[in-house]
């Protein structure tokens, strides 16, 4: 996957306790990441709530993106530790060592997150139906009629019940990514990340994406989505953080961090998307 | 049109003319007579060919076909069809198994699956085959035991050896089975190519979607990466068996008596007839590929399709 194959970890991390400090959903402590000599995360401190909706925003390259996939284990980190849903991403803590997890292991805890990806990434041998029941079937070996059952009611909240078996290429971009979606909640995760959402989209699709994930937020799903749109953030998010240069410059509730930006770099962000 | 401007040649008109008759052009179309002279020329030599099929008697057609269709010739026939599709069998299991290896990330599978290409795709087949021909000399007997019992037996204080059983190699590597191996394991190194070659060309995002669903890694090659790569790697597949069946002519040198062009060129040293029978060997080769050539046709349409073709008639033969 990456480069590194271990986690040097100081002697003062080798400390910590195994349980995360507290009992929000996702908490990062000192998070760092290293692609080679570029650092990209250069300690991210934060916790998500449970039902909390936390959008990122910053400019390209801030990190936003690789943070994110640190939290499912997509990225290994290279110092620091996250925690979801009380555990340890990617490594076992005992007698004050670090193990790390077997791949079965690390499956385990990534299917209670769900992901959705700025370029969709549905199945294409696979159809709309066969996307969605994919990983209960293989990964929690539902039924196939449960899985079924489940899928058709996914399809349905994301507006799309009657594109079962059509192929994702004969969908729009905006259909794609709702399919995507609903593929990510049948595996009733409690958490989803999203990773830019509606970028790769014409702009006239993305609301009806947005409106999906609007109704997920309504619905008590925690979320962190990285996103550009600040009208969504606006509205759905519950905090708002504003990273760059891999450090998270800005932290609040998102009308206040958008209207009120405290640090300069927020505000030279804000005046070029806004 | 009642506009001053519709007139139909002025230059200057903005109206559209649709309802005006097509007035289609009426041009002398350029003439090439470069490519009459050159059809005239290749007709005339295509003739002169066409004679001397027929003219000249080293060809003995009746003698050639009274024996293309012989018992042995006809068995041969089967005998290269079988090791055709035996070795190519062989050849795309050991490919995958390589092509895993090549990609696993394990330093020892990487290099042991880059010598494996690296030998037999640098030897000849031809070597090859000859080469496995005489591997009893290397082999009387193979023995299936326990690894080095010769060094670590006398260590612990045992005698006797732990080999529990043993087999002649001649009767093991018949000539069949010992040209077989070899372009199993030759057609394994070229599979294996096509097969990392499939594999990469499916985009990365594909697994990284699967991963953050909590599937395990065997099965996001078994279900999400093979059959995404096969689209890719089916069609030179179909080259390779064509090429595996024209090779299969090697197994005359291991030697594999029993197989099609041992048994023509037998006839034709046995009656003098030498030149008749290499061209029944060249028809019954063209025959054969021409099957499988039409067989890679349809496969290749099948797969070389948008995905969306592929998919409208999938779901069409749904309905």
């Amino acid at each position: 996957m990456t480069e590194e194959n271990h986690i040097p970890v100081g002697e003062g991390a080798v400390e910590t306790a195994d349980a995360p400090p507290t009992d929000a959903l996702v908490v990062a402590e000192d998070v760092r990441k290293n692609f080679g000599r570029l650092e990209v995360l250069k300690g991210i401190d934060l916790e998500v709530r449970r039902g909390e909706v936390m959008c990122v925003v910053g400019p390209s390259g801030s990190g936003k993106s690789t943070f994110l996939r640190c939290i499912n284990h997509l990225e290994k980190l290279t110092a620091g530790r996250l925690w979801v849903n009380g555990e340890l991403m990617g490594y076992r803590q005992k007698r004050g060592r670090l193990y790390e997890l077997r791949d079965s292991e690390i499956s385990a805890q990534r299917s209670d997150i769900g992901m959705v990806f700025q370029q969709f990434n549905l199945f294409p041998h696979l159809t709309v139906l066969g996307n969605v029941i994919e990983a209960p079937l293989q990964v929690k070996r539902v039924p196939k009629a449960k899985a079924t059952e489940l899928a058709m009611e996914l399809l349905e909240r994301v507006g799309l019940p009657d594109k079962a078996n059509a192929y994702p290429e004969q969908l729009s971009g905006g259909q794609q990514q709702r399919v995507a979606i609903a593929r990510a909640l049948a595996m009733e995760p409690s958490l989803m990340l999203f990773d830019e959402p509606t970028s790769a989209l014409d702009p006239e699709l993305v609301g009806e994406v947005l409106d999906v994930m609007r109704d997920l937020a309504r619905g008590g799903m925690t979320m962190v989505v990285v996103t550009h749109e600040m009208g969504f953030a606006r509205e759905v998010g519950d905090s708002l953080i504003f990273m760059d240069d891999g450090v998270v410059v800005e932290t609040g509730a998102p009308s206040e961090v958008l209207s009120n930006p405290r640090h300069e770099r927020t505000r030279a962000f804000l005046s070029k998307v806004i | 049109m009642t506009s001053p401007h519709a007139s139909a040649d002025g230059p200057g008109s903005k109206e559209p003319t649709s309802d005006r008759p097509a007035d289609p052009i009426a041009a002398v179309p350029v003439r090439y007579p470069e490519r009459w002279v050159a059809a005239g020329v290749v007709l005339v030599l295509a003739a002169m060919f066409v004679n001397m099929l027929i003219t000249n008697p080293a060809f003995n057609w009746p003698f050639m076909f009274e024996h293309m269709f012989s018992d042995p010739v006809v068995n041969g026939v089967w005998v290269t069809l079988s090791a055709t599709v035996l070795s190519m069998i062989i050849g795309i299991v050991l490919g995958v198994i390589l092509a895993v290896m090549r990609l696993s990330g394990n330093p020892v599978l990487v290099s042991v699956a880059w010598l494996y290409t690296w030998f037999f795709r640098g030897v000849p087949r031809l070597v090859l085959a000859v080469l496995f021909g005489n591997i009893a000399i290397l082999y009387a007997t193979i023995q299936i035991g326990l690894p080095f019992d010769n060094y670590w037996m006398p260590m612990l204080g045992l005698e006797g050896d732990a080999r529990f059983f043993e087999i002649d190699v001649r009767t093991l590597l018949s000539g069949y089975m010992a040209g077989l191996l070899a372009l199993a394991l030759s057609e394994g190194a070229y599979m294996a190519e096509i097969i990392r070659a499939g594999l990469q060309s499916v985009n990365k995002g594909q697994s990284e979607a699967a991963q953050a669903l909590g599937m395990s890694r065997g099965k996001i090659m078994r279900r999400i990466t093979l059959p995404q790569a096969m689209r890719v790697v089916i069609p030179p597949t179909g080259n390779e068996t064509i090429a595996m069946l024209k090779d299969t002519a090697l197994l005359a040198y291991v030697p594999v008596t029993i197989e099609l062009f041992y048994q023509l060129q037998a006839i034709g040293t046995r009656t003098y007839q030498i030149f008749p029978m290499l061209v029944a060997a060249c028809l019954w080769y063209l025959a054969i590929t021409s099957v499988l050539m039409v067989g890679q046709y349809f496969i290749e349409r099948r797969f070389s399709r948008s995905e969306r073709g592929v998919k409208d008639r999938i779901v069409g033969g749904r309905h």
